[in-house]
């Protein structure tokens, strides 16, 4: 007779990846964030996080970074979609695929290759640090915010907007009464696609011009220079910080759907 | 029909659209009176959409004029006209609730409103509506599509024709001068279907609104209309009442579009006489003597008598009950009947069949010619409709003869035709086609069928559009790919004389 695993057998695979991967590292983290270098509990990581002109300028500038990211690739990504989903091209798959094409070439060389187009048309790198922090991340997470805004905008029935039209409203208040607000999942989730990674990314600064001046790379630093609590408490205030803001998006998504499936 | 300009308030003149080489619409002209019911009817692909899409601006039309109240207004875009749509699929908005769909126009709208100033001047100023201006509307506006109480609901909440009605508030409340309804009632079970006609028809006569309604489903169409507009091809048919066109068709299309006919062959055989079926008949209509003629039969214009009363017999093939009448088919020499009686009938009964001439309702026939513009390309090739045909060239040249593959005169010398230009006639009779596309010289796909009491008339048409009529006594299916064969002694060429 076969031998059938029950559900229960086939989730322990998982569960131990989960506790040992998971759970058991943010324990420690947890635990390295509120001690200090004898192991005795304190919250002076914390309380050093706050007052350290250092971390918190860096919390500011990765912010600022994240942001102007998120704004630059989502003006630039919802022109592109929204004539990707709605013109009446035939090779519009092909369009969409030479937009999303970087993301399968190796992100190392990407970067080197940008660097090196930047280099010569700047001349010096460090002349325009967060500028080129911001065309780095760009190049890098535009394809992450296309892809949602292009789906929602394809969902969109052509009819809506020619019954908005025949309603009487203008071109801009067509896209601004029924377009925008039907496209809002899309920019959603394209925001959250490309701010968390934004906030965190320090590779891309690092082969840029070596900076430290961002939240992945402070924590690396601490790490290196052997402060493994100082470190753990900045990836705590990061996984706070990045747990709220997907907390926040998913609420206001869910608030949107809410109204559309209450049945 | 009446032409005084101030009552019409829109006009549709020698309106075309094409796309690339297809033609969506060919010379559309209609004139719609205020407060009309007007229905574009015809089956799917025939322009008339196309024609509403027009109207409501959504198309501009390639040539010709849309006049609302002798103002031209083909290039105005949508929103500039004072014209709402209710869509095929209802198109509310997901995100709104019923309230603001329907005030979603109201919102936008500005009215002048009239202000004296200090010193006694009237001012126009344009304003937005107030808020309880709005919701009075929209409450109105719920009010006459039954759904009070609604506005608060989210539009995922409702049935079909809740949305329906959703879609024809959020139009009427914007009190258009002209509503558009693209096949509204198409996704409703039928049931549905028929009350909404009916509430339709009423809200028509409430609002005193221009309606201009497309369907293909003829029953709809004459439920509701006041004037039906039949299409076919991106061309009109005939416009019409609902009682003219059912009673009074103008082509062997509406007859077989509205309602069930019999539709046979006929030839004039005096004044008022028409010969099909065998026998001559009296008819109202007054052609000239020696027309080819349709004669168009509706089934419940038939009477079933005795033998010796009927201007002509048969034998009942089949009876079908249909709840109101039975539907009886009755065989008489080669041709079918269909009768639609109260009365039942025995299957193999022989009866006499009989009918008034009111009844009878005879057409000019289409043609029973089809003619081609075609090209010598061989001593014995004549090239039309997408195909190569042979052909006997000598019908084109009295005096010369075929000698040796050439064309000679009696004194030997031969004549270069390759080139020519001909006009090409072919009998409607003579042409057969096959589903094998190697047998026929030329091949398209079936675009029309018309059951003629013996035998189905068919349009073939080819890839360049070109149409070839042809009867056949089989049934074969709407868009079935065909090839085309043509005798080589049915072909009758004639020189062309050349335009220029």
């Amino acid at each position: 007779m076969k031998y059938r695993f029950t559900r229960k057998q086939l989730c322990i695979p998982y569960v131990a990846f989960l506790i040992l991967f998971v759970i058991l590292p943010l324990l420690v983290i947890c635990y390295y964030a509120f001690t200090n270098g004898e192991g005795r509990f304190t919250i002076s990581n914390l309380t050093g996080f706050f007052s350290s002109q250092n971390t918190i300028g860096t919390l500011a500038y990765s912010t600022l970074i994240a942001i102007t990211t998120t704004g630059v690739c989502l003006l630039i990504a919802y022109p592109v979609a929204y004539i990707l989903a709605k013109s009446k091209l035939k090779k519009k798959s092909v369009l969409l695929t030479l937009f999303i094409i970087p993301m399968w070439i190796n992100f190392t060389l990407r970067l080197v290759a940008l660097k090196e187009v930047l280099t010569m048309l700047e001349g010096n790198l460090a002349m325009y640090p967060f500028l080129n922090t911001i065309i780095g991340m760009t190049y890098d997470f535009l394809p992450f915010m296309i892809l949602p805004l292009y789906t929602a905008l394809m969902k969109l029935d052509d009819s809506l907007l020619e019954a908005a039209y025949d309603l009487g409203a203008s071109k801009s208040t067509v896209f601004l009464k029924v377009i925008l607000p039907l496209s809002t999942p899309g920019i959603i989730s394209g925001i959250t696609m490309v701010f968390l990674p934004a906030m965190t990314n320090y590779v891309i600064l690092d082969m840029m011009y070596n900076s430290t001046y961002i939240m992945g790379s402070l924590i690396g630093s601490y790490f290196n220079a052997y402060d493994w609590n100082s470190g753990s408490m900045i990836a705590i205030v990061l996984l706070a910080i990045i747990f709220v803001i997907t907390w926040a998006s998913n609420g206001f998504q869910e608030e949107k759907s809410n109204r559309g499936a209450l049945l | 029909m009446n032409t005084n300009i101030a009552e019409n308030i829109i006009e549709l003149k020698g309106i075309k659209k094409y796309y690339d080489n297809f033609m969506a619409v060919e010379d559309f002209n209609l004139e719609v009176k205020k407060g009309e019911f007007v229905t574009f009817l015809g089956p799917s692909g025939c322009g008339k959409t196309t024609t509403l899409r027009m109207i409501a601006g959504f198309e501009l039309p390639s040539e010709g004029q849309i006049l609302l109240n002798g103002n031209d207004i083909s290039n105005l875009p949508p929103n500039k006209r004072p014209i709402n749509t209710v869509f095929q699929r209802y198109a509310l908005f997901p995100h709104l609730n019923v309230f603001d769909n329907i005030a979603f126009g109201l919102k936008l709208k500005t009215v002048n409103v009239t202000y004296k100033n200090n010193a006694g001047d009237a001012i126009v100023r344009k304003e937005k509506l107030s808020k309880k201006e709005i919701s009075e509307k929209v409450k109105r506006a719920l009010e006459i599509v039954d759904l009070e109480g609604f506005e608060k609901r989210d539009i995922s909440t409702l049935s079909g024709g809740q949305q329906q009605r959703i879609a024809i508030a959020r139009a009427i409340v914007n009190e258009p001068e002209i509503l558009l309804l693209d096949e509204p009632l198409g996704a409703l079970d039928l049931k549905m279907r028929k009350e909404m006609q009916i509430e339709l028809k009423s809200m028509h006569e409430k609002l005193g609104i221009t309606f201009i309604y497309v369907t293909h489903d003829q029953e709809e169409a004459l439920t509701m209309s006041d004037k039906v507009v039949v299409m076919c091809d991106g061309m009109i048919q005939q416009i019409g009442t609902p009682e003219e066109i059912y009673n009074e068709p103008n082509t062997v299309f509406v007859a077989d579009f509205i309602g069930e006919s019999n539709i046979f062959n006929g030839k004039m055989s005096g004044k008022k006489k028409v010969r099909f079926c065998g026998e001559e008949f009296e008819c109202l209509d007054d052609l000239p003597v020696g027309a080819d003629v349709d004669v168009v039969i509706r089934p419940e214009d038939i009477e079933m008598t005795a033998v010796e009363n009927g201007s002509i017999t048969g034998y009942v093939q089949s009876v079908i009950f249909k709840g109101m009448h039975y539907e009886i088919t009755v065989k008489s020499g080669k041709n079918e009947i269909v009768i639609k009686s109260t009365k039942s009938a025995n299957i193999n009964d022989f009866l006499g069949l009989k009918i008034e001439p009111e009844g009878i309702h005879v057409i000019h026939a289409e043609t029973n010619i089809n003619i081609f513009d075609g090209v010598i390309t061989a001593i014995d090739k004549v090239a039309f409709a997408d195909g190569e045909f042979e052909c006997d060239v000598t019908q084109l040249y009295p005096g010369y003869k075929m000698y040796d593959n050439m064309l000679v005169d009696t004194e030997g010398n031969e004549l270069n035709i390759v080139g020519t230009q001909v006009t090409v006639k072919v009998p409607i009779a003579s042409v057969s086609m096959s589903d094998d596309i190697e047998v026929g010289s030329t091949d398209g796909h079936i675009v029309s069928l018309i059951y003629k009491g013996d035998h189905y008339h068919y349009i073939i048409r080819t890839k360049s559009e070109e149409d070839i009529h042809l009867h056949d006594p089989y049934l074969w299916n709407e868009e079935d790919h065909v090839s085309i064969v043509i005798p080589k002694d049915a072909i009758e060429l004639s020189l062309r004389v050349s335009e220029e």
